[in-house]
């Protein structure tokens, strides 16, 4: 689907480039942290769909709000949490966007209007129409973007958000990353009607499919749906078709999926794909290139560092903001 | 001061903090035009608009959910769940959502959000319009739990609850809508959290109740004293937070006590009530600490007379713990 005579946008390009590299390098970064036992618990990787998040969140303002899953770091990174605040979190440190209290999959963020990483499958969903039902009563000009799998759309929850979004007419953007898998599940094994959209359409909600590899065309398809949103005409479902190169998470051992799957998926590696049509369009070099991987090198560098000094929460803080802090 | 019954105190709750604070809305199945099912809301819509009192589909997962959305945004959503026997569609909400948010984003976010909902027996609703299953509420960490037992208290708490900086499933003796009366002031005035309230002083033992098993220990209570049985009667009034210095101080000074419940009776909150005064109190127990709840069985139509307390069963519980003689 690559086109490498189309014209290519040099800013946008070099910046989705940038933000995928960011989030494929600390990603890669924390499974080695995690064979080293200095992340635990859990650990879903976003690696091959990272052009969902970083071609979404680049036609963003600072004020719309994301809602997003447990595989989420992509997510974070690209709505501007620092990556210190999220590796620090990995680690469970007290520096973290959660205070550690939460790790990979619980990453909250109120100054970049990062409300949660969620490990209950559509737990998230009725929560983003509320988000957007505010924004409509208080008249603010803002969208909530939800990022799901395909998966959760067998959740009961998907369809009571999709209904009250529509109902309501409310500013929220659902993006449906589907990579073809809820876990082990492949789509067809899981759902009677497999075209997403279709689901959506159902509810009377306008929907797309895009191709999930190619960051710019996700960028232009987001760009379209959050036009019709702002434009108060209610919620849009936007599927985006991409693939999990790596296993669900660390304990995965991929008994429902093929090797030659998987590798035809990575030949349309998102990174590699956008980075033949720049260079292409003449707007990447190889020096350009290798600076790129400095700068994100220095910075996942930076950001192990900052989480391996920081420290844990304190013993005593355990009951902390069970409830609500007494007012001095 | 006029003379309201506890439904009409709660639609005056509700309008009386909505004068006050335009950031409270209510939503839910029928709140809106149709006033509520038990008529909470009645000409609430009237006086505040479509947009502050809204009806929404039969979808309680989405109606949690969006409270809590609509909280994150500093909005304070007072939900109204028909009955508390409806609420487990939204049980993953109400678990994962509303009660952890809190915790969960470090303290960044809260979610301020009232359930109201009807709970108990007492009006022949059968299974599902029924049940007393505070318990499980109780064991969520970051939940609040109200239970009204007259007017006076249903009005001030629910004003209380709107004013929380946590969440609040906020629960209505359904059989005492229009069975309770009582004076109640117009205007604002809150009872606060975490305190107990004595009903009846006492010195032989204590009956620890909430909600409309206060009614029912009263009677009881009034009974025994024919017998020459002192009974104090404690209404908890808020179980999350517990007022655990009222109850261990009833309990050190009557030295006997005897919990009465809708709910059933395993895992019920008696039991950790008795778990408490077990743990800090156990020196002052002059007899075992009995309890009086509903069967573990599901909830009954035909036999629902049996299957709830009243004050012949909590009676029978009293004159036998009178006899005890360690």
């Amino acid at each position: 689907m690559s086109d490498p005579g189309r014209d290519v946008d040099r800013e946008a390009g070099l910046a989705l480039l940038h933000m995928m590299l960011r989030i494929r390098r600390m990603e890669e970064k924390s499974a080695e942290l995690y064979s080293a036992e200095k992340i635990r618990g859990f650990l879903h990787l976003y690696i091959g769909e990272e052009a969902c998040a970083a071609g979404v969140m680049r036609e963003l303002r600072p004020d719309d709000a994301v809602v997003a899953t447990y595989r989420e770091h992509g997510h974070a990174l690209a709505k501007g949490m620092s990556m210190r605040a999220i590796m620090a979190e990995m680690f469970g440190k007290v520096t973290g966007c959660s205070r550690g209290r939460g790790g990979s999959m619980h990453l909250f963020d109120a100054a970049t209007r990062f409300c949660g990483g969620n490990a209950i499958v559509g737990g998230h969903l009725p929560l983003a129409v509320g988000l957007g039902l505010a924004d409509a009563m208080l008249r603010r000009p803002r969208v909530t973007v939800c990022f799901f799998g395909e998966g959760a759309v067998a959740e009961g929850e998907f369809h009571e958000a999709m209904n009250l979004a529509a109902l309501w007419r409310l500013p929220v953007l659902f993006c449906c990353e589907n990579n073809l898998y809820a876990m082990g599940t492949a789509l067809a094994r899981s759902e009677s009607e497999v075209d997403l959209v279709r689901k959506a359409e159902a509810y009377r909600v306008p929907a797309a499919a895009v191709d999930g590899m190619d960051a710019l065309a996700v960028g232009a398809a987001a760009r379209r749906a959050l036009e019709h949103v702002r434009a108060g005409e209610g919620p849009y479902f936007l599927e985006l078709r991409t693939f999990r190169f790596r296993p669900h998470s660390m304990f995965d051992p991929e008994l429902y999926r093929n090797r030659a799957e998987v590798d035809r998926w990575r030949e349309r590696d998102p990174i590699a794909l956008l980075e033949g049509r720049l260079r292409a369009a003449g707007h990447l070099t190889d020096e350009a290139r290798a600076r790129l991987e400095r700068d994100v090198e220095a910075e996942v560098a930076d950001a192990v560092a900052f989480a391996e000094a920081s420290p844990l929460e304190p013993e005593g803080e355990l009951d902390r903001f069970v409830h609500a802090e007494v007012r001095a | 001061m006029p003379t309201l019954t506890l439904i009409q105190a709660i639609t005056d709750a509700l309008r009386t903090e909505m004068r006050k604070n335009p950031d409270v809305v209510l939503f839910g199945e029928d709140v809106g035009r149709n006033g509520g099912v038990f008529r909470a809301t009645d000409g609430l819509q009237a006086e505040f608009g479509e947009e502050r009192v809204f009806d929404t589909p039969l979808s309680e997962s989405g109606i949690i959910g969006a409270a809590v959305g609509m909280a994150l945004y500093g909005m304070r959503p007072v939900p109204e769940i028909q009955f508390l026997d409806f609420i487990y569609p939204a049980f993953d909400q109400i678990v994962s959502e509303l009660a952890k948010m809190r915790y969960r984003s470090g303290g960044q976010y809260a979610t301020p959000v009232v359930i109201r909902t009807p709970y108990g027996g007492g009006i022949k609703g059968g299974h599902y319009h029924s049940q007393s299953t505070e318990a499980y509420f109780t064991h969520t960490a970051g939940l609040k739990v109200v239970v009204p037992s007259d007017p006076y208290d249903a009005k001030g708490l629910l004003i209380q609850s709107m004013r929380q900086d946590d969440p609040v499933l906020f629960l209505e003796p359904k059989a005492l809508y229009r069975k309770a009366k009582g004076e109640v002031p117009d205007g604002d005035y809150v009872v606060p959290f975490g305190q107990a309230k004595v009903r009846r002083a006492g010195t032989d033992m204590t009956l620890v109740a909430w909600g409309a098993m206060v009614g029912v220990c009263l009677e009881a209570a009034r009974r025994a004293e024919d017998d020459g049985i002192s009974c104090e009667v404690l209404d908890l009034r808020t179980l999350v937070p517990l007022d655990e210095a009222a109850l261990l101080e009833s309990v050190k000074k009557t030295g006997r006590m005897i919990v009465v419940h809708e709910a059933q009776r395993t895992s019920g909150f008696g039991g950790e009530l008795a778990a408490i005064v077990a743990e800090k109190a156990l020196e002052h127990l002059e007899a075992p600490i009995l309890r009086v709840t509903g069967f573990d069985t599901p909830f009954p139509y035909t036999l629902e007379e049996v299957y709830m307390p009243d004050a012949d069963r909590v009676l029978r519980a009293v004159l036998k713990l009178h006899r005890y003689e360690s």
